[in-house]
């Protein structure tokens, strides 16, 4: 089974949600966690993961022999980002445009175009408390993070329990991690911006046809409105968190909850309960 | 020399757009005659600025006059060898006669981060 952890909304407790499912499920059975919020990853605070392999991810950039170029203007043509252009005797690359697909490449008559590798990011992988942790990581001034979230899927291993920290919105990066997912588990606070982006997350895993299941972080504030909004939607809310202060210290000192308070350790094994019923 | 000046109409009496590669409009204007064509601006998802930017070089145009201007448009125009101006405002007729009057700023950066282009 593949549990995505999502929100819409950021800072609502994807990961300590994500963290805390899988310590609990970890003693029942094997699984394995990816942290696929590879702008700003943060399980591995709680995990301190022993990290064995780091592997790179990278995009093919058109390089483009002046000599051979001719400036037909095919490759501008081609490019759907409009990653090239052709100013005077200039051809210009745009490499943040470029999705490194490789189509200016193909239809370029003289082949004046190569390829050479820009790395983007790394997936690094290893253990943490008896389970297969791995995470990608966005090199900074880099921009396509789905490549990543891609690469690091393909380290799942169909035969454990998957438990993917998604990334925050409802872009391309969080679609790249809910996609083919068995269950969207969206983590909200009970508030007008928590319910406005959960309700466009829930758009999202719908369109990708995830079924979805809600938790309910920092209970207590804000008003009944996402409540009310599942309840309408048939969406069942599979845990609830309440704002408390011994949660919010555990936290802050990067101590997973139910290491800080073992007593949560039952619910999250219920809400794993409650997710196999939900997912398809 | 073609001057294009980004506008939401069709015309000179058109109000300025103050963005470059997500402009309504590029009004290519005859700086001897003034005859004005209007084409509209239909750009991607992605890379608005390098198209628009493109769309002026193979237009030929000298002179760009505008509100803003995005880093990859710039870097475009600029290895075009088309002059960017900036700050222009009021209809197209009185962003030509600030740049005739020497008035409008010439670009020597890009003047908005954008997303990848001019933002509003």
């Amino acid at each position: 089974m593949r549990i995505a952890v999502a929100s819409g909304k950021g800072g609502t407790g994807k990961t300590t949600v994500a963290v805390n499912l899988a310590l609990s499920l970890s003693a029942e059975e094997s699984i394995q966690f990816l942290d696929c919020d590879v702008e700003e990853p943060n399980a591995h605070l709680f995990f301190n993961p022993n990290f064995d392999a780091v592997l790179s991810v990278d995009k093919l950039l058109p390089q483009i022999d002046p000599d051979k170029c001719t400036r037909c203007g095919a490759c501008v043509e081609a490019c759907e980002f409009n990653a090239l252009a052709i100013m005077g005797d200039n051809v210009i690359v745009y490499d943040s445009l470029c999705h490194g697909c490789g189509r200016c490449g193909l239809v370029c008559p003289t082949d004046a175009i190569s390829e050479i590798p820009h790395q983007l990011g790394i997936v690094e992988s290893g253990t943490t408390r008896g389970f297969a942790f791995a995470q990608g990581l966005l090199n900074v001034g880099e921009t396509m993070a789905t490549p990543i979230i891609h690469a690091l899927k393909r380290k799942i291993d169909p035969s454990k329990l998957s438990i993917l920290d998604a990334p925050p919105g409802t872009g391309c990066p969080m679609i790249a991690a809910l996609h083919e997912a068995n269950v969207a588990l969206m983590v909200t606070e009970p508030t007008p911006f928590g319910l406005h982006d959960l309700k466009a997350a829930v758009e999202v895993a719908r369109t990708l046809d995830v079924p979805t299941a809600v938790v309910i972080n920092r209970a207590g504030i804000g008003n009944d409105q996402v409540e009310r909004y599942c309840n309408e939607e048939n969406i069942p809310i599979v845990l609830t968190i309440p704002f408390d202060r011994a949660i919010a210290e555990s936290y802050a000192i990067g101590t997973p909850l139910v290491d800080a308070i073992p007593s949560w350790r039952k619910q999250f094994i219920k809400l794993a309960e409650r997710l196999r019923e939900v997912a398809r | 020399m073609k001057i294009c000046i980004t506008t939401s109409g069709k015309d000179l009496d058109a109000q300025v757009d103050t963005v470059f590669g997500r402009a309504r409009y590029f009004l290519l204007v005859d700086s001897d005659t003034l005859e004005a064509e209007a084409i509209e601006n239909v750009p991607g998802a992605h890379g608005a600025g390098v198209q628009a930017a493109q769309a002026m070089a193979d237009r030929a145009v000298g002179i760009v006059l505008t509100g803003n201007v995005g880093p990859n448009a710039f870097q475009g125009l600029t290895a075009a060898g088309i002059q960017v101006h900036i700050g222009a405002k009021g209809t197209a007729r009185d962003t030509l006669a600030a740049y005739k009057a020497g008035t409008l700023q010439t670009a020597g950066d890009p003047t908005s981060q954008g997303h990848g282009g001019g933002q509003r």
